[in-house]
C-alpha cells in the first residue's frame, strides 16, 4: 500500500497547491516542498527496510520487494499493479530529491500562478513515480503519456521566450509531439505483444510478470520479437534522447523554466533508460542483442555529437542540454554492453547525471536571476563579482567532466570497464567523450567566470536556501564518487537479473514456434 | 401488438408524444423556459423508457424496427445528446430576439428520427429515420435567420444532404431490384446467394451509392466538404448535436446493417471502407492544422475521429462492436463538452458566436474552471491518458491490432501525431495572457444554469471514463450485436 501512497501523495499535494493559492503565494510552495520531502523520506524508509536482493528478475527468489495489485479493467486483463525493486527504488529516491530541488529553485523565480505551477510540477513528478512503479504495461503507458501534459504546461506557460528562439509554445509542442508520437509506436508494440500472448496462451493480460514469463519461454518468433523491440526502442530512444531524434531536448531546455529543466534533465530522461532496462532488454533479449551494435554506435554518436555541439552554444542552458545528450550516450552504450559492471555503471551514471545536470541548471537559473541573461558572450569575469557561485559551478563542471572522486566518474568508469570486453572499439571511441567533456566544461567555465568582467558591480550572492541546496548536492555527488557501494548493493540484484536475461539473448531461442503475427 | 412490444417502443412513443406536446404548448403560449422544460422532461421520460425497453428486449416490432440491448444503448446515447443540446440551447437562446421556442420542437423531431434510425432493421425505417433526423436539422442550422453564415450553412446542408439522400435511395432501389428484399437480414441472405463467386455489378453500384450517402452523413473524406462550413455557421448547440447525435445514430445503423446483412464477408467493401478511413484521418488532421476557427477545427477533428472509428469498425467481430461502442461513447462525451464550452462562452447569443481561437485567448485567467473543462476536452480529443479519449483510441487501436490492420494503424499513429499539434495549439490559447481586449467570457454564473451543470457533468464523465472505464465497458459489452 505504501507504493500507492508514493504516487497518490504528490497528486493530492498538487491539487492542494492549486487550491491553496488563495491563502497566499507561500502556501503552494510550502505544500509542494513538504509533499516532495515526504516522498523522499518514504523512499529512504523503503531503502532502509527492504530486502533488495529480491526482484522478479532474480532467478533464486523471483518476487518483488513490495507490491500492490488490484483489478482495474478486467475485461482486457489490465490491473493496477505497482511493484518495487532496487532499480525502481533508487530512481524514486532520485525523483523525490529532484522534486525537492525543483521546488526550492523556483521559490523566487516563479511569481505568476504559483498554485497552478506547483500542480503541474507535482503531477509530473507523480507521473514519473508511476512510470517507475508500474508493472502493468497499460499502466506504464498510461503514466508514460500522462507525465507529458504537465511538462507541456510548465514549458509553455512559465518558460522563457529567449531572443532568437522559436518561442516556448513551439518548444513545448515539439517536446510533446516527439514523445507522444513515439509513445504511440510503443503502444502498438505493447498491444501486439499482448495479442501474441493471448493467441498463444488464451489469457489476455497486460501484466509485466505474465508477459515476461511468456517471452522468456522462447515462444515468440524472432521476427515478431524484432518488431516489438523496435517499437519500444523508438519510444525510449526519443525520450533518452538518442542522436538523430534528440532535437527536441535543447529547444525544450532553453525555453523551460529552471524547475522544468531540472525535472527534465534530472528524471524525465531517466525514464527512458529505466524503460529499456525494465522492458526493452528483459522482454526482448535476442532482438536487443541484434540491435546492440547499432544502439551502441548511436550512443557513441550521441556522446560525440552532443559534446561537439555543446562547444558552439552561446546559451548556457542549451550548452547543458547538449552535454546531457552526450552523457546519455554513455548510458546507451552501457545498457547495450550488458555486462554487470556496465549496467551498474549505468545506474550510477543516471543518478550522478541527474544530480549534476540538475545542479547545473539550477546554477543557470541563479545566474539568470542575477544577470538577466543566459548568453555566455555577455557573462565573463563573474568570478570576481560573486564569491560563492563560481566555485560551486566549478565543482559541478568538474563532476560533469568526470573528475575522479565524483559520482559521474564512477558511472562512466564502470560503463567503460564493463563495455571494453564486449566491444573495445566502441569503448575507445566513447572514452574520447571524457576528453571532450573536459574541453567543453573548462571552456564554459572560462567563458562565464574568467576573463574580463563586464562590470565591476558586485552581484547578490547565494542566499541560505540556494546555498543549502547546492551544498547538499555537492555532498551527494562526493558521496557517490567516494563510496558508491550502498547504491550498488541496492541495484545489484536487478542488474544481475537484467544481465542474465540479456546474456540468454546470445543463444537463439530454443524452439521457434510458428508465426503468431505477420 | 403485444404488451412487451409496446413497452419496447416506449422511448419512441414518449419522444413522439413530446413533439406533439411541445408543439401544442408553443401554440398555447410562447414561454421559453416552459417550452424548454417540457422538452427536457419528455427526453428524460424517453430515457426512462429506454431502461424499460431494455428489460423487455429483444423485441421485433413490425418488420421495420427491432429493440434489442444494442438499440437501447444507442437510443440512450442519442437521447442524452438531445438532452445536452436542449439544456445548452436554453442558455444560448436567451439572447436571441426572434422566436426561441421552435428550437426544442425541431430538436425533438430530430431526436425521434435518431431513435427510429437506431432501431431500424429495414430499408424503409432506415430511410424514414434518416430523413426525420436530417430534415429538422435544416431548420436548426439556419435558426439564426438574420445571420448570413447560419443561413448559408443551412442551404449548403439542405442541398448536399438532399443529394446524399437521393444517392442513398437510389442505391436502396438498385439493391431491391436485384434481391427483392428490404429487410437487412433478407438482403444479406439473397446477396450471398446471388454473388456466390463473382461480384454482381448492379449490387456493387447500389452498395457504393449507399456508402456515398452514409459517407456524407458521417462526413467521411472525400464527402466531408460541407462539414466545416456547416459547423461554423450553425449555432453552437446545434453544432454539438450535429457532431454527435446525428453521427452516432447513422453509425449505429451502419454497424447493424453490416452485421445483419453479413456484409463483412465482402473484401471489396472493406477495402473501400479502409480507403475512406485513411483518407478521413489524413485529410481531417492535415486540414485542421490550418484552422483559426475553433468550430471549423472541431469539424475537421470530427472527420478524423470518424476515420479512427472506421478502423475499429473494419476490424469486425464481437470485439469491434464493443470498440465502436466505447469509441462512440467517449467521442460523444468529449465533443459535447467541447461544444458545450463554446456554447457557454457564446451565451447568451449576441449576434456572433465566439468561435475564433483568438476569442479564447487567456480564458483561463477569467474562467479557470470552464477552461479546465475545455482543456480536458482537447486532451481527450487528442487521446491523452486520464481522459475518455484515451480509452476510445486505445480500443480502436486494440481492435486494429487484433485484426492486424497495420496500414490503418500507421494512419492512426500519423493522424494522432498531427492531431496533437492543433489540439495543443487550441489548448494553449486558453492560457496565454493578452493585455488587451477581452470580448468573450462566459457569464460569471455559468455553472449555475442547467447548461453549465451539464458541461460539468460531462467533464466528470470524461475523467471517470478515462480512469475507471470498466463499468462502461461492461454495459457496452452487454449491448453487443449477436
Amino acid at each position: 500500500m505504501i507504493l500507492v501512497w508514493l504516487m497518490v501523495i504528490p497528486f493530492v499535494g498538487g491539487f492542494l497547491c492549486w487550491q491553496g493559492e488563495r491563502f497566499g503565494r507561500g502556501f503552494p510552495r510550502w505544500v509542494g516542498l513538504i509533499t516532495m520531502s515526504i516522498v523522499l523520506l518514504m523512499s529512504l524508509y523503503l531503502w532502509h527496510v527492504g530486502d533488495y536482493t529480491q526482484t522478479l528478475l532474480n532467478p533464486s527468489s523471483p518476487q518483488w520487494v513490495a507490491e500492490f495489485k488490484a483489478d482495474w479493467i478486467p475485461r482486457l486483463g489490465i490491473s493496477f499493479h505497482l511493484a518495487l525493486d532496487g532499480l525502481s527504488l533508487v530512481l524514486i529516491a532520485l525523483t523525490g530529491l529532484i522534486g525537492v530541488l525543483a521546488i526550492a529553485c523556483s521559490w523566487n523565480e516563479v511569481q505568476r500562478n504559483v498554485g497552478f505551477f506547483h500542480l503541474n510540477l507535482l503531477w509530473n513528478l507523480a507521473g514519473v513515480i508511476g512510470v517507475f512503479l508500474a508493472m502493468d504495461l497499460f499502466l506504464f503507458f498510461f503514466f508514460w503519456e500522462m507525465m507529458l501534459v504537465p511538462m507541456y504546461f510548465l514549458i509553455a506557460l512559465w518558460g522563457h521566450n529567449i531572443p532568437g528562439g522559436k518561442g516556448r509554445v513551439f518548444a513545448a509542442t515539439k517536446f510533446f509531439i516527439f514523445t507522444q508520437a513515439s509513445g504511440l509506436l510503443m503502444l502498438l508494440a505493447i498491444l501486439a505483444l499482448v495479442f501474441a500472448h493471448y493467441q498463444a496462451t488464451g489469457t489476455i493480460s497486460f501484466g509485466y510478470p505474465d508477459l515476461l514469463a511468456w517471452t522468456r519461454s522462447g515462444a515468440m518468433s524472432a521476427q515478431l520479437e524484432w518488431w516489438l523491440m523496435l517499437g519500444f526502442f523508438v519510444a525510449f530512444a526519443v525520450k533518452m534522447p538518442v542522436v538523430p531524434v534528440h532535437s527536441w531536448l535543447p529547444d525544450a531546455h532553453s525555453q523551460a523554466p529552471t524547475a522544468g529543466s531540472v525535472d527534465l534533465a534530472g528524471i524525465l530522461l531517466k525514464t527512458a533508460a529505466y524503460g529499456i532496462l525494465r522492458f526493452g532488454v528483459p522482454m526482448f533479449p535476442h532482438a536487443s542483442q541484434e540491435i546492440a551494435p547499432v544502439a551502441m554506435w548511436l550512443g557513441v554518436a550521441g556522446i560525440i555529437w552532443g559534446a561537439v555541439l555543446s562547444l558552439s552554444q552561446h546559451d548556457v542552458k542549451r550548452f547543458v542540454a547538449y552535454t546531457s545528450v552526450s552523457h546519455m550516450g554513455f548510458i546507451l552504450v552501457g545498457i547495450y554492453s550488458g555486462t554487470e559492471q556496465s549496467l551498474q555503471g549505468v545506474v550510477i551514471q543516471m543518478l550522478a547525471h541527474g544530480i549534476s545536470a540538475g545542479a547545473l541548471f539550477i546554477l543557470c537559473g541563479e545566474i539568470y536571476e542575477r544577470l538577466h541573461t543566459r548568453d555566455l558572450r555577455e557573462m565573463g569575469g563573474l568570478w570576481s563579482r560573486l564569491p560563492f557561485l563560481p566555485p560551486i559551478a566549478m565543482f559541478f563542471s568538474a563532476a560533469a567532466l568526470g573528475l575522479p572522486g565524483m559520482g559521474n566518474f564512477v558511472g562512466e568508469f564502470l560503463i567503460l570497464v564493463g563495455s571494453f570486453p564486449i566491444n573495445p572499439v566502441i569503448t575507445i571511441v566513447s572514452a574520447t567523450g571524457l576528453i571532450l567533456a573536459a574541453v567543453y566544461s573548462l571552456m564554459m567555465m572560462q567563458r562565464a567566470f574568467f576573463g574580463a568582467a563586464q562590470s565591476d558591480e558586485k552581484l547578490r550572492d547565494l542566499n541560505v536556501r540556494e546555498m543549502t541546496t547546492m551544498l547538499s548536492l555537492m555532498a551527494l555527488i562526493l558521496f557517490m564518487g567516494l563510496y558508491p557501494q550502498p547504491i550498488l548493493d541496492v541495484t545489484k540484484a536487478t542488474m544481475a537479473g537484467v544481465q542474465t536475461i540479456y546474456a540468454t539473448g546470445l543463444v537463439p531461442p530454443a524452439a521457434s514456434v510458428a508465426e503468431v503475427l505477420p | 401488438m403485444t404488451r412487451d412490444q409496446l413497452l419496447a417502443l416506449l422511448p419512441i412513443l414518449f419522444s413522439s408524444a413530446t413533439v406533439v406536446w411541445v408543439m401544442t404548448a408553443i401554440a398555447i403560449r410562447r414561454h421559453h423556459w416552459w417550452n424548454a422544460t417540457f422538452s427536457v422532461v419528455g427526453l428524460n421520460l424517453a430515457l426512462i423508457g429506454c431502461v424499460v425497453a431494455y428489460f423487455v428486449s429483444p423485441q421485433i416490432v413490425t418488420p421495420l424496427l427491432v429493440v434489442d440491448s444494442y438499440s437501447c444503448l444507442y437510443m440512450a446515447m442519442v437521447l442524452a445528446t438531445g438532452l445536452a443540446t436542449a439544456t445548452l440551447s436554453h442558455a444560448y437562446m436567451e439572447g436571441f430576439d426572434g422566436n426561441k421556442e421552435e428550437v426544442y420542437l425541431l430538436l425533438n423531431l430530430s431526436v425521434l428520427g435518431g431513435l427510429v434510425l437506431v432501431c431500424a432493421r429495414h430499408f424503409a425505417s432506415f430511410f424514414i429515420g434518416l430523413e426525420l433526423l436530417s430534415v429538422p436539422l435544416y431548420g436548426l442550422i439556419g435558426y439564426l435567420v438574420k445571420e448570413r453564415r447560419s443561413l448559408e450553412a443551412s442551404m449548403k446542408y439542405l442541398v448536399l444532404s438532399a443529394a446524399a439522400s437521393a444517392f442513398l435511395l437510389f442505391g436502396m432501389a438498385l439493391i431491391y431490384s436485384q434481391t427483392g428484399a428490404l429487410g437487412f437480414a433478407d438482403i444479406g441472405a439473397r446477396t450471398a446467394a446471388i454473388t456466390a463467386g463473382a461480384p454482381h455489378t448492379v449490387l456493387v453500384i447500389g452498395g457504393a451509392m449507399i456508402l456515398i450517402g452514409i459517407g456524407f452523413k458521417l462526413s467521411l473524406a472525400p464527402f466531408h466538404l460541407w462539414t466545416p462550413d456547416v459547423y461554423e455557421g450553425a449555432p453552437a448547440p446545434v453544432g454539438a448535436y450535429l457532431a454527435t447525435a446525428s453521427k452516432v445514430a447513422v453509425f449505429a445503423v451502419l454497424l447493424r446493417f453490416f452485421v445483419e446483412a453479413k456484409a463483412y464477408q465482402y473484401g471489396l467493401l472493406l477495402d473501400v471502407l479502409s480507403a475512406l478511413a485513411i483518407l478521413s484521418i489524413v485529410a481531417g488532421n492535415l486540414l485542421a492544422l490550418l484552422q483559426e476557427n475553433l468550430k471549423r477545427l472541431l469539424a475537421y477533428s470530427s472527420i478524423a475521429h470518424f476515420g479512427y472509428l472506421l478502423v475499429a469498425f473494419i476490424a469486425a467481430g464481437q470485439f469491434a462492436t464493443e470498440a465502436v461502442g466505447i469509441y462512440l461513447l467517449t467521442y460523444v462525451v468529449t465533443t459535447l463538452a467541447a461544444f458545450g464550452v463554446v456554447t457557454l462562452v457564446s451565451s447568451p447569443y449576441k449576434g456572433h458566436d465566439a468561435d475564433r481561437l483568438w476569442d479564447y485567448r487567456g480564458l483561463f485567467w477569467r474562467r479557470p474552471y470552464l477552461t479546465a473543462i475545455m482543456t480536458m476536452a482537447m486532451l481527450s480529443l487528442a487521446g491523452i491518458p486520464m481522459t475518455a479519449g484515451f480509452i476510445g483510441k486505445f480500443y480502436a487501436i486494440t481492435a486494429g491490432v487484433e485484426k492486424r490492420q497495420w496500414l490503418l494503424l500507421a494512419a492512426v499513429v500519423f493522424g494522432s501525431a498531427v492531431g496533437l499539434y492543433y489540439y495543443l495549439r487550441a489548448m494553449v490559447q486558453l492560457y496565454l495572457r493578452t493585455p488587451w481586449v477581452r470580448k468573450y467570457s462566459a457569464p460569471l454564473d455559468w455553472a449555475s444554469g442547467t447548461g453549465g451543470a451539464m458541461v460539468v457533468a460531462l467533464m466528470l464523465l470524461m475523467i471517470v471514463l478515462g480512469v475507471y472505464p470498466q463499468p462502461f465497458i461492461t454495459a457496452i459489452q452487454a449491448a453487443g450485436l449477436h
